[in-house]
């Protein structure tokens, strides 16, 4: 505290917000951040975010959020370039994060699809997977979300400017549906709610407004390495929705094929049901 | 008569006609009334201010992994057995700013944020919720250093019992010895009939009220018939714990097997832990305003059940799902009784009910209570 007493003038960090293939909502969270926007340009130096200001300057950057997912070859150029030019680089939203809605692509003919549109189809460079950033490059923080929280952004880049370690709660949607006194959709209406077995960060939008959570932040506590017996349990989950909620397999295959659908727990869930 | 009574007048036969006069009183004497609202499809405390904001017509249906209301054609106002909500979240709030940092010349002040203290009475608590404040109480205010937020409210609160005549397949309160019957800490409790209420005061504040509403001796043949009604609500429980196995039961079965099944149903989402009117585990969060000038300080609940409960200093020491149910239920149902005298369970039968895939504490318990296979 005494520290920055003594040197009131901090350097701002140089921030990039760049973006790959992704339909711009987790940006406009950012700029939906309106109570806070003038604290923010004081705070931080906006040096590229094109959806905000054509004033686009080169790398370095301190820091950099990243929305989108990889889906074209020049992509993959552009990601590594920006990852030599970044000191702390952060994905923002579920596209950035796990592939997105997009990466429904993985389980299809990416051709098909080229030629069911394109008139010609030739001109068209596509990736046939849609892949997350950090299949890529090293990621330092991830924020879930279809899109991100913006409160959830600002604690992550409050952290980053005070030298803290930042903390995202990996739990799931239950415990904060609980503290803001929802009553449990999945119990009390007999709705198919991933909350249980979904990262928390959006404030359990869903389940507030009486509907269930479709896994836009997510699975809860995931690991990549997938340690045996550390959550998310979605098998048991899903054994509840097939048998006390009658969803049949294909219907199981949607539930978790969905937003983050190419996410280790929910691919393999997904796989699970879809041989039944 | 009950251990919490300080009765001086004989049990009091309350028309349901009357009733508005409780209400009527409660608020001359300054208190916002709470009672069973429908709500979300389940019952929540909130604002009661005439008889037609009781859920009339309706009644409740808990099975392990299900709640669901049902219409019912009763005149009775506490048809509905219970909500997901104990008393817990009226004491000790889910989430609760604690103080607020201001950064000035070098050094920092705290402002203390002071809960809402207004008086408030609780219509339709049950003999299983008494018993869960009793345990809070005991956590919250007995110890070495009394929880003020806590302290607060508990002293603001007038509590209307309401006995137990109906039990669902959940409740296995008479095994736990703590219902159907209020059997302390309320101010005033009510047997609910068709037509009229016996009431009762068990506090000098709940024989004030009582003092002001128009009621008779009951006959002995209504105490009577009253007494049968919750006797039979007790008999008819099909669930129980075996609260003289416990605790030595859980410390030996520390390597059983059946911790393994349990875990493979588990979800670890902590709604067990957030509907139990006992729980207490909480965390504290900082939140710094983007210059770094302010900060809140603020209370939540926490539960066993989350990878950060667990985290100290660069590990989980309970990373599967398997240590944390372990941990709970061990906990819960035996070093409680070590740690405070008493068993953490009360028998309300919310952690059955509520959790999403319908987990059983007691069934687990008498696997548990079994050698292995």
């Amino acid at each position: 505290m005494s520290e920055s007493n003594k040197s009131p003038i901090r350097k701002r960090p140089r921030v990039a917000v760049v973006k790959f293939a992704s339909c711009d909502g987790c940006q406009l969270s950012i700029l939906n951040l309106e109570d806070d926007l003038l604290a923010l340009g004081a705070a931080i130096d906006i040096a590229y975010f094109p959806e905000a200001s054509s004033d686009m300057q080169a790398g370095p950057y301190d820091i950099a959020f990243v929305e989108g997912s990889i889906t074209c070859p020049e992509d993959l150029p552009r990601v590594l370039e920006l990852r030599q030019q970044t000191t702390t680089l952060i994905t923002i939203g579920a596209c950035a994060t796990s592939g997105g809605i997009q990466a429904l692509r993985n389980w299809s003919d990416i051709e098909a699809f080229k030629r069911a549109v394109y008139p010609n189809p030739e001109y068209i460079q596509s990736l046939s997977t849609s892949t997350p950033i950090s299949e890529h490059v090293t990621v330092d923080y991830e924020l879930w979300g279809c899109p991100i929280d913006k409160q959830q952004l600002l604690g992550v880049l409050t952290d980053l400017l005070q030298g803290v370690k930042p903390h995202i709660p990996r739990h799931s949607v239950c415990l904060d549906c609980k503290r803001q006194g929802h009553v449990c959709v999945l119990v009390a209406k007999g709705l198919p709610c991933l909350g249980p077995v979904t990262r928390t960060g959006c404030g359990a939008i869903c389940p507030s407004m009486g509907r269930d959570c479709y896994g836009c932040f997510g699975p809860a506590e995931h690991d990549s390495a997938r340690p045996p017996g550390v959550p998310p349990n979605t098998a048991s989950l899903a054994q509840q929705f097939h048998q006390h909620l009658q969803l049949i397999p294909v219907e199981m295959v949607r539930r978790f094929r969905g937003i983050n659908g190419s996410v280790q727990p929910f691919q393999e869930e997904s796989h699970a049901w879809e041989s039944k | 008569m009950s251990s919490g009574s300080v009765q001086t007048l004989p049990l009091q036969l309350f028309l349901r006609e009357d009733f508005p006069q409780l209400l009527q009183t409660l608020k001359q004497l300054g208190y916002q009334t709470l009672g069973p609202v429908l709500s979300q499809g389940a019952i929540q405390w909130k604002a009661i201010t005439t008889p037609e904001d009781f859920p009339i017509d309706w009644k409740d249906q808990q099975e392990p992994g299900s709640y669901r209301l049902e219409p019912d054609p009763s005149p009775r106002y506490f048809n509905i057995v219970h909500g997901p909500e104990s008393l817990k979240p009226l004491t000790f709030a889910p989430r609760e700013t604690l103080l607020v940092l201001d950064h000035q010349n070098n050094t920092f002040s705290a402002k203390d944020i002071q809960p809402d203290t207004t008086p408030t009475a609780i219509l339709g608590v049950r003999a299983c919720d008494l018993a869960g404040l009793g345990i809070q109480d005991q956590i919250f205010l007995h110890g070495t250093y009394p929880d003020p937020y806590y302290q607060q409210r508990r002293e603001n609160l007038f509590l209307i019992a309401v006995n137990c005549t109906r039990a669902h397949a959940t409740c296995f309160c008479a095994s736990m010895e703590t219902g159907p019957k209020a059997q302390q800490g309320f101010d005033l409790s009510l047997t609910e009939a068709d037509e009229d209420f016996l009431i009762e005061a068990g506090s000098v504040k709940g024989l004030k009220v009582l003092d002001q509403l128009t009621s008779s001796i009951a006959s002995e043949e209504r105490i009577k018939e009253d007494e049968e009604r919750i006797g039979a609500c007790a008999a008819s429980q099909t669930r129980s714990l075996p609260k003289a196995n416990l605790p030595a039961a859980l410390y030996e079965a520390h390597d059983h097997p059946r911790w393994d099944h349990v875990a493979a149903r588990c979800l670890s989402c902590t709604n067990c832990t957030m509907v139990c009117p006992t729980c207490f585990c909480h965390g504290v969060e900082e939140t710094p305003s983007l210059d770094f000038q302010q900060s809140e300080h603020t209370r939540v609940w926490d539960s066993c059940f989350t990878p950060d409960h667990g985290y100290i200093h660069g590990k989980n020491f309970r990373p599967t799902t398997k240590d944390r149910y372990r941990m709970w239920l061990t906990h819960k149902l035996a070093a409680w009784i070590d740690q405070f005298g008493t068993s953490g369970c009360v028998g309300c039968g919310r952690c059955i009910a509520w959790c999403p895939v319908g987990i059983d504490l007691t069934e687990e318990v008498q696997a548990l209570s079994q050698p292995p296979l």
